[in-house]
């Protein structure tokens, strides 16, 4: 019989991927990862509190399947949360989930999963898989649009989509609660929070306040015509786009416009100076494995939320790639992915830089 | 599947579940009722305590039924802790630092709203206590001693004739923790000089939820969970007929056959020692090699993360467990691993295989073909 391990988080998502699995006949294991958290905060962790592994178990036994916890706290530690502050750092706004998906769900699990001599792996994330001509596997937007999950699957290839499985992105959301109803499974999800796990709950900014303090270094606020009109409280604080906070007094609103970790200094501007045509991408992932000939047109997304825009797409040394946008877009922001689809295939993408 | 956990839990004998069935429905009564029904039930019940007592060699009267091991543990600490206070003003107890956490926590407990103080003894790298430990630690103000008869993580049996020996030379009460003990090794009070002894039934084909405390007469004690007079107003509360009766039955079966449960898992046991040692680099027994429980072996290994191994060895068919397995994934060496000196990079990769009647020669063969791979691949996911 087939072996698929399933990522479990004791949300109706993955619970489902669960039982919809089970039910085409694999043998399923449910697994769980122990995520880090700071000091005392170990009940907090959105991914792994006690309550979703208790909630986990119950799925796991209800559908009469095996179920661990692998502890993942010290590799969660190195490389996710050290990703989101270097980031913070550099003066970009990091996307640690992004590392989450490729350096522990997809490798440090995967390999888990496959000691355990499973053949597949499967998470309950929106997106669909297809069998491309050539034996390529594509990574495809899921069904219902509005939960699709792609922008951080961005990050596997070919060799972690032949061993993964997305069972849920075929439905609407509606109907994977319907199915979770007739399995008797928990139907309440957690909140669709943006908030990263180990933030528990909190502000970005009370966890680089107590984590890293030395890096919220005061400095001036500048115009893009280089006149300081005020002092930042640390560069880590804002983020692109942001109104609401700069404490200066201006007879027009002012928005971020820059970050310039270099000087330490904050460049803001008027709602007319947001907003850029083009943005270059580094450390692209291309999920063929193969770079792109020739430049592409495309619809691009540049954050999670953000709704895609038509874009031409030319790569460039090596792995990175130039965005030309049709029209000027918005909170174009350093450290989140740029992510390339054409119709529901999901090419790639990078880092914006 | 393949069950190498006998020293967690082990199945209720079929002649055992025989004995209990008509307590449940058929023979219903309440002990204390004045009725046929509770005469029958009370019945039951004196029978128990007899084959109790005549397999420990003590009165039916010293013999108190409890709900678990730990509940044991609880009444005999507790209730002599207060009792000594109460009559010499002693309030020192002493314990050894790998005690199971049903007697280290409870003394915690003491220590903290109680106001006793704990003398933890250290335990040598086998994690056993020696006798003259013990003496030189006695002083005028201790109240009780407690040491466990057999350690549950790594199988060390302790001296305790000797340490009973000498508690009673410098007149102190001595418990002892017999819960991993009684499958394996003699538990004539009288023979051990013990003044307690805690037992839990479902560690020798006995059912869950029972256990007892052997209690020799005249020893001072307070119970603890107060309410009616039953178990001669020690352990309050409705007995638990059936499960009494099973107990009972468990014990009698195992006292019978002792030494053939020992001759059929002793030598399985010492194949799966001998070829751990030799067949897996960076390996190590924990535990005493000779003086230890017969169906039990413990290891530790460099590097491995514990919980990690018994999730690959649940997924290659053989149910083990770990000092330092947690169901969260949140491992920690255990206290036991810490008290014999070994490091965290040995102290998270603990291993305990303990065999039981069901156990068979080609089960072991298989668990030995396939542990090595499995420590193996623990290593690289490391």
């Amino acid at each position: 019989m087939t072996k698929v391990v399933v990522a479990m988080s004791g949300g109706v998502d993955s619970s489902v991927a669960a039982a919809l699995l089970k039910e085409q006949g694999y043998d399923v294991i449910g697994m769980m990862l122990r995520l880090w958290s700071e000091p005392g905060k170990e009940d907090s962790n959105r991914c792994c509190t006690p309550d979703s592994m208790a909630q986990a178990r119950r799925v796991a036994a209800k559908l009469d399947i095996p179920f661990y916890v692998i502890d993942a706290k010290s590799v969660f530690r190195e490389t996710v949360v050290q990703y989101f502050l270097d980031g913070y750092a550099r003066g970009e706004t990091p996307n640690p989930c992004l590392i989450c998906n490729r350096q522990i769900r997809w490798t440090f699990l995967l390999d888990h999963a496959l000691a355990l001599g499973a053949d597949f792996m499967a998470t309950g994330h929106y997106v669909r898989i297809q069998k491309a001509e050539g034996g390529r596997i594509n990574l495809l937007r899921a069904v219902d649009r509005s939960k699709d999950q792609s922008y951080v699957l961005h990050v596997l290839n070919q060799e972690k989509l032949a061993r993964a499985l997305f069972p849920v992105g075929d439905y609407p959301k509606t109907e994977i609660r319907a199915i979770a109803e007739k399995h008797g499974l928990p139907t309440a999800a957690r909140k669709d929070s943006q908030d990263l796990c180990f933030l528990a709950g909190e502000d970005y900014r009370n966890f680089l306040q107590r984590n890293a303090a030395e890096m919220l270094k005061p400095g001036e606020i500048l115009t893009r015509d280089g006149r300081s009109i005020g002092e930042h409280n640390g560069l880590a604080n804002y983020t692109i786009g942001q109104r609401k906070g700069l404490g200066i007094a201006s007879l027009v609103p002012l928005y971020v416009l820059g970050k310039n970790s270099a000087t330490n200094t904050l460049i803001v501007g008027t709602q007319e100076e947001l907003g850029s045509r083009e943005l270059t991408a580094r450390d692209v992932n291309w999920l063929s494995g193969e770079i792109p000939g020739e430049p592409f047109p495309a619809e691009v997304k540049i954050r999670y939320t953000a709704k895609e825009a038509e874009a031409l797409v030319t790569p460039i040394n090596g792995n990175q790639a130039q965005v030309q946008f049709d029209a000027p877009q918005r909170d174009i922001t350093a450290g989140q992915a740029a992510v390339f689809f054409q119709g529901d295939v999901m090419l790639g993408g990078g880092i914006i830089i | 599947m393949i069950y190498l956990d006998y020293s967690a839990t082990t199945p209720v004998d079929s002649r055992v579940v025989d004995m209990m069935t008509p307590y449940f429905s058929a023979s219903f009564g309440n002990p204390s009722s004045v009725h046929r029904y509770g005469q029958v039930a009370e019945a039951a019940i004196d029978s128990a305590r007899e084959t109790v007592a005549s397999v420990l060699n003590c009165s039916p009267e010293e013999i108190i039924f409890t709900s678990c091991g730990s509940e044991s543990d609880n009444l005999a600490i507790r209730g002599a802790a207060y009792a000594m206070r109460e009559k010499t003003g002693a309030k020192r107890i002493l314990a050894s630092r790998a005690e199971h956490p049903a007697v280290t926590k409870t003394l915690l407990h003491l220590e903290k709203y109680e106001g006793f103080l704990i003398d933890w003894l250290a335990v040598d790298e086998y994690g056993m206590i020696t006798p003259q430990a013990v003496s030189k630690a006695i002083n005028d103000n201790t109240a009780l001693v407690s040491v466990m008869y057999a350690n549950n993580e790594i199988g060390t049996i302790n001296p305790i004739k000797e340490i009973a020996e000498i508690c009673k030379a410098k007149d102190v009460l001595f418990h002892t923790d017999a819960v991993q003990a009684a499958a394996y090794l003699p538990i004539d009070v009288q023979a051990l000089g013990l003044d307690m002894m805690s037992l839990g039934a479902h560690k020798f084909y006995g059912p869950k939820g029972v256990g007892a405390l052997y209690v020799r007469k005249g020893t001072p004690l307070v119970s603890h969970l107060t309410g009616g007079g039953q178990e001669f107003s020690l352990r309050a509360g409705t007995q638990n007929v059936p499960y009494i009766v099973g107990f009972a039955e468990a014990l009698r079966l195992t006292n019978e056959e002792r030494d053939q449960r020992v001759t059929h898992v002793k030598p399985l046991r010492d194949q799966i020692i001998g070829v751990v040692l030799e067949t897996i680099p960076d390996s190590r027994l924990t535990g005493h090699l000779e003086s230890r429980l017969p169906h039990h072996a413990s290891f530790a290994f460099k590097d491995v993360d514990g919980n990690l191994l018994l999730t690959l060895l649940d997924a290659a068919g053989f149910a083990c467990s770990s000092g330092s397995a947690c169901k969260t994934g949140n491992p920690e060496p255990s206290e036991v691993m810490n008290a014999i000196g070994l490091s965290r990079d040995w102290g998270l990769g603990s291993l305990r295989v303990t065999l039981g009647v069901h156990t068979t020669p080609a089960d072991v063969d298989s668990f030995l073909n396939v542990l090595p791979g499995l420590i193996q691949k623990a290593r690289m996911l490391k």
